[in-house]
């Protein structure tokens, strides 16, 4: 890695070198990647980033691990759609969504499970691991497969069934504990220090999988003809994803790729895992940990770790941090999947639902250009949609039959 | 009989390495300043200057999150085990 410098804590500043190394030893602080900004600012100009691979790789000098010989399923550059029809409905002006459901295993998870596994290689572990509310299961067991590393994969009992089968089809050893996903963290952490052989990419390599999500901002900003948009609204479940865009949009102005960066940047939780929307509408810079109850099992994390620095991140910027009922997920999902063709697991519903309660609260504005995060596929939380849509009618083969039951010239419902 | 408590990676270097060290003391504070009484530099990695739990810092008492408790005042009996976990990120 040419560029970077080394760990650096966010709490306290002590500098540590680039191994796997998550948490400062003193005051407990995570880590962060610094990386030497004035090398990459002489290596990458928007050519050599539109030159490289249609992946996260071609922003290999802002990603702490060497593009060459990545752990890659193919992760990013998803596409960025202009959103007209929902925008319509949200009363907004310019709205975009960025449509993560894309990814090899259909989550933003494959951008932070490739940097991940592609350093854990260098560090050389043999051995990948993750704690899960499922799409990072998916993930990491399919980019561990694609690796030939073993891994293991720790996820909530009663999560999706969906989930469950797509991560235990990649050959992983797969643990179902029965209890909360902050339960689930927790004896990941232990475990962590029991098993120092094995990379659990959100917890020992942590400081690198973060880093992955920054490339949701600069795919973004590229795609936009490298302008930054003015607001941006992103799912909040550990805080680390909203806390990377912001810190991606940033770091593309701190290299010269972008002239000025005054991007909005708010925030959507579940209302039955609100611990961050709760702390911002307290004012309180501390998150106070929930027990989680909310269909939204993929951001139902009661214990945010990036929580605090997501709240600085949104009041830093002017920014918001909604929460949502689940039915106004459900809602949202069919909203978003009707207006413009993209079926968004639970996560995507509460986005949509938080800007449109932002939109009608006047925090996002119809002059902004808006940028939502559609972050995971529908198909893996089937269940949050099947008991609300379903045939039109169920008829015999007949044209009579077809004429009784269906207006051709009425609206789709 | 007295308390175990789990020490993570990163205090390990202030145990001698030892991944469980037991101590007494009938609750969270107590138990939290035996562990630094014992094992000096303890206290000053796991409190802030004004004596609270740094926010970065994670306690459990029998896998129970203190902050789903009585935080520091948290009774904690003999033969529980009391963890220290650094907060970790997820999805």
């Amino acid at each position: 890695m040419p560029f970077v410098d080394g760990l650096r804590c966010r709490e306290c500043g002590r500098s540590y070198p680039a191994e796997a190394l998550h948490v400062c030893e003193f005051c407990f602080g995570p880590l962060e990647v610094a990386y030497d900004y004035d090398a990459v600012r002489a290596a990458m100009s928007r050519e050599s980033v539109a030159a490289g691979p249609p992946t996260i790789w071609r922003y290999a000098p802002l990603l702490p691990a060497e593009a060459e010989g990545a752990v890659d399923l193919g992760a990013g550059w998803t596409p960025l759609m202009r959103a007209d029809r929902l925008a319509a409905e949200l009363g907004l002006g310019e709205l975009w969504l960025k449509n993560d459901t894309m990814n090899p295993t259909g989550s933003f998870k494959d951008r932070v499970t490739s940097v991940a596994l592609t350093k854990a290689r260098e560090l050389g572990f043999k051995v990948a691991a993750c704690a899960s509310t499922g799409n990072l299961a998916n993930s990491v067991a399919a980019h561990a497969a694609r690796a030939g590393m073993r891994s293991f994969v720790f996820i909530p009992a009663d999560l999706e069934q969906q989930k469950i089968v797509t991560t235990a089809v990649y050959g992983c050893t797969l643990i179902a504990i029965e209890g909360t996903y902050d339960d689930v963290n927790r004896l990941c952490a232990e475990l962590t220090s029991e098993h120092p052989s094995w990379a659990f990419v959100n917890v020992n390599v942590r400081t690198y999988y973060a880093e992955g999500s920054k490339t949701l901002a600069f795919e973004v900003a590229e795609q936009l003809g490298w302008r930054a948009p003015d607001h941006v609204v992103v799912p909040i479940a550990s805080g680390s994803q909203l806390t990377k865009i912001h810190k991606g949009f940033k770091e593309l102005a701190e290299v010269g790729l972008l002239d000025e960066v005054q991007t909005r940047v708010s925030g959507a939780q579940a209302l039955g895992c609100s611990p961050v929307a709760t702390a911002f509408a307290h004012g309180d810079d501390f998150v106070r940990p929930v027990r989680p109850s909310t269909i939204a099992k993929s951001l139902a994390i009661g214990n945010p770790a990036d929580g605090p620095y997501a709240l600085d991140a949104v009041r830093a910027t002017g920014g918001a941090i909604g929460a949502v009922t689940d039915e106004e997920i459900v809602e949202a999902i069919q909203l978003l999947a009707r207006t413009e063709g993209i079926f968004a697991e639970t996560a995507g519903g509460v986005t949509i639902a938080t800007l449109a309660k932002l939109a009608a609260s006047g925090v996002v504005r119809r002059d902004e250009r808006v940028v939502a995060f559609i972050t995971g596929n529908g198909l893996k939380t089937l269940d949050a949609v099947a008991g609300v849509v379903g045939p039109t009618a169920t008829i015999k083969p007949t044209l009579e039959a077809f004429a009784a039951a269906v207006d051709p010239e009425g609206q789709p419902s | 009989m007295s308390t175990t408590v789990r020490i993570p990676t990163q205090l390990r270097v202030l145990t001698g390495g030892a991944g469980e060290v037991p101590v007494e003391g009938s609750t969270v504070l107590e138990v939290l300043k035996a562990l630094d009484a014992a094992h000096p530099g303890m206290g000053e990695r796991l409190f802030d200057e004004s004596g609270r739990l740094r926010r970065f810092v994670n306690v459990f008492v029998a896998d129970e999150d203190i902050r789903f408790l009585d935080g520091l005042d948290t009774p904690v009996t003999a033969g529980q085990t009391v963890s220290i976990i650094p907060a970790v990120a997820g999805g």
